[in-house]
């Protein structure tokens, strides 16, 4: 018989579990090129946002990414870019994704930081590995920020993704993945 | 490696530019001697693209730039001057300043300690009075500031020569067509600001891959693009096939290659049948609303051009930047393989929220490193350039034959424009010839011509323009 703590702790593992087993299915779809089957776990009014990271001075760190409301961003859409995004790697004349580069995505730190009703915010690392025709290598590090909302079909639907890239200047010449 | 350049002045790059037939030499792109040549005699000479004034809008604020490899700061002082200086302490070369941007009293060195003010004066220095005994004078150990630079309509720019002409004169007959690109969109002069920050990338190839390529390659895009379509990224949506660009309704008109041989500059623009502006047409079914606030603008600006023929919507202005309604494209050269190219989008100053959001977001999903658009460019232009590079790839000129020798000119409809057919390789050409002169020339004295007469530089451009030097 588990304690009420215990049982707590339980109900936060388990969640924990099926978030991370959600992460590493999310991430083999990517890897594997099943992008179609990616798009179906974005919710419809997902916000996608990867801000660009600034340079500020100690005290203005408020300021450091750049906002959704009125700056300028790597990416800041919705589903219907992302699923146009799809739609053109799909075409096979997508010349920076063709022939396909091999993209790894190295998903960490994994944390459940909120529940509320059916939605959860989780917050993760990724280390995504780009390798392409011979020897062009892009790595991204970074930080994601997510809101997962419960679905019967997928188990869960990517409502909301705050993407923070550990760049400035994007070293990469293009970012053809998802993270 | 033997070394291409001899001396300044040596005629032997001429063997590597063969504009006649149409043949460059593919050393032009990748010799690392003749790229190091660049940074002298083109860089540190022609008139390059700073930024915006509304970038710093008050006393203290400032904004890192970059003019050829080397960074910059565009900052007001407390005068509310602008000024463009290097990004280097003089004492030990340090950057002044590490931030993208902000607001400063002054700029400390975080090395020793030295300390300029926002007009680049040295003000502060530890240990001056006990250690340099007043051996130095200070009003001689400022920033480095740029010997040239011009406010165009709020566009920054700046040079290095102090024998550059004058800036309008340096645009020429584009003058107007920079002049335009910072109106907004009822014509209004001084129109726009720019959206915050600029887009900053490494693309693996020569700077001259899309800095003479862009509104000069109109070929590439049935090739390159041929997989945008299916995202409809345009305004409009997937009405109109999902083509990327807004819905338009011109006048009846015929696209031409138009260049300016003897400046660099060149753009694809449209000689009109008829004067003014066409009636707006809706292009915004993604956006409710935006349609009402650009037919409403578009109206005013009719109004004002009416009678007009407007030649020349977009622009490469030589070297590195290219100038179009809503977007300004910059390469700098970063290394003889690698471009860092800049990204800056006018808005509408005065435009409501929601116009702005929606022209914002079309811009981030269009182009840049991670815009639908120019992901392919980026593509093809890392790998020519690194398939150029080998030994016996430099055995093979690039082809620059498309139309050679077919460029004409309409001096009534198109004055001190070189035109050729819509598809051709003229503003290529033109680019070509101008690198050409640069890098043979000594000093701008040799570069033709000095200080050519623009036809478009009117009485209210030179009233309203404020030069500053």
């Amino acid at each position: 018989m588990l304690t009420e703590n215990e049982q707590g702790v339980l109900e936060r593992l388990l969640l924990r579990e099926e978030i991370e087993q959600f992460y590493y299915h999310e991430a083999a779809l990517l890897d594997d090129r099943k992008f179609d089957d990616w798009i179906n776990l974005i919710a419809d009014d997902i916000h996608y946002h990867m801000p660009i990271r600034r340079n500020v001075k100690f005290g203005e760190q408020a300021r450091e990414n750049t906002s959704s409301l009125n700056e300028i961003s790597w990416f800041d859409e919705g589903k219907r870019t992302l699923a146009g995004r799809v739609r053109q790697i799909n075409t096979g004349i997508h010349w920076c994704e063709e022939p396909f580069s091999r993209i790894r995505h190295l998903i960490t730190n994994v944390r459940v930081v909120g529940v509320d009703g059916d939605e959860i915010r989780a917050n993760s690392n990724f280390f995504v590995w780009q390798n392409r025709l011979q020897d062009e290598v892009n790595l991204f590090v970074g930080a994601r920020e997510d809101i997962l909302r419960r679905d019967e079909e997928t188990g869960w639907k990517i409502a909301k993704r705050l993407i923070l890239l550990d760049q400035n200047v994007l070293l990469a010449k293009v970012i053809t993945t998802f993270f | 490696m033997a070394s291409l350049v001899r001396s300044f002045g040596d005629r032997s790059l001429r063997s590597l530019v063969d504009l006649d037939r149409g043949l460059v030499s593919r050393e032009i792109y990748v010799n690392e001697d003749l790229y190091k040549m660049e940074l002298e005699q083109v860089f540190t000479r022609a008139w390059l693209f700073i930024g915006h004034e509304a970038q710093v809008p008050n006393p203290g604020d400032f904004v890192v730039s970059r003019m050829g490899e080397e960074e910059v700061i565009l900052v007001r002082d407390r005068k509310n001057q602008l000024h463009v200086f290097l990004n280097t302490c003089r004492h030990r070369g340090m950057k002044v300043c590490r931030y993208d941007d902000g607001n400063t009293l002054v700029f400390t060195c975080p090395f020793h300690g030295w300390s300029y003010d926002t007009d680049g004066r040295l003000v502060g220095v530890p240990y001056f009075d006990a250690a340099y005994k007043g051996d130095m004078d200070k009003s001689e150990w400022g920033l480095p500031e740029v010997a040239q630079m011009c406010n165009f309509y709020g566009s920054i720019w700046a040079t290095w020569d102090k024998g550059a002409p004058s800036f309008e004169s340096y645009l020429g007959p584009y003058s107007d067509t920079v002049r335009r690109a910072f109106q907004s969109s009822d014509g209004e002069d001084n129109g726009v600001e720019l959206f915050n920050p600029v887009y900053k990338w490494r693309i693996p190839c020569n700077w001259k891959f899309p800095g003479f390529s862009f509104d000069g390659d109109r070929a590439h895009a049935a090739m390159t693009h041929r997989s945008i379509n299916v995202a409809a990224i345009g305004p409009q949506g997937d009405a109109g096939g999902g083509s990327r660009a807004p819905i338009r309704a011109p006048f009846p008109y015929t696209d031409y290659e138009m260049t300016v041989p003897e400046l660099g500059h060149g753009g694809h623009n449209a000689i009109y049948e008829q004067p003014g502006l066409a009636e707006y047409r809706d292009t915004w079914f993604t956006e409710p609303g935006v349609d009402d606030y650009y037919r409403a603008m578009r109206e005013k600006k009719r109004e004002k051009y009416r009678g007009q023929y407007i030649v020349g919507e977009t622009a490469l202005i030589w070297p590195n930047v290219n100038i179009q309604p809503h977007r300004i494209l910059i390469w700098h050269p970063h290394s003889v393989g690698v471009t860092e190219s800049w990204r800056a989008y006018p808005i509408d100053r005065m435009a409501p929220q929601h116009v702005k959001d929606a022209q914002r977001r079309y811009m981030m999903r269009y182009g840049g490193p991670c815009g639908l658009t120019e992901s392919d460019d980026m593509e093809n232009w890392n790998y020519a350039s690194a398939a150029s590079f080998g030994t016996v790839a430099k055995r093979y000129p690039y082809n620059f034959m498309m139309g050679a020798g077919h460029a004409f000119v309409d001096e009534q409809r198109a004055p001190g424009m070189t035109l050729n057919y819509e598809v051709a390789e003229e503003n290529q050409r033109s680019r070509l010839r101008r690198w050409l002169e640069f890098m043979e020339a000594g000093s701008w004295e040799d570069i033709y011509p000095v200080n050519p007469v623009s036809p478009s530089a009117g009485e209210a451009t030179k009233s309203k323009s404020k030069v500053e030097s």
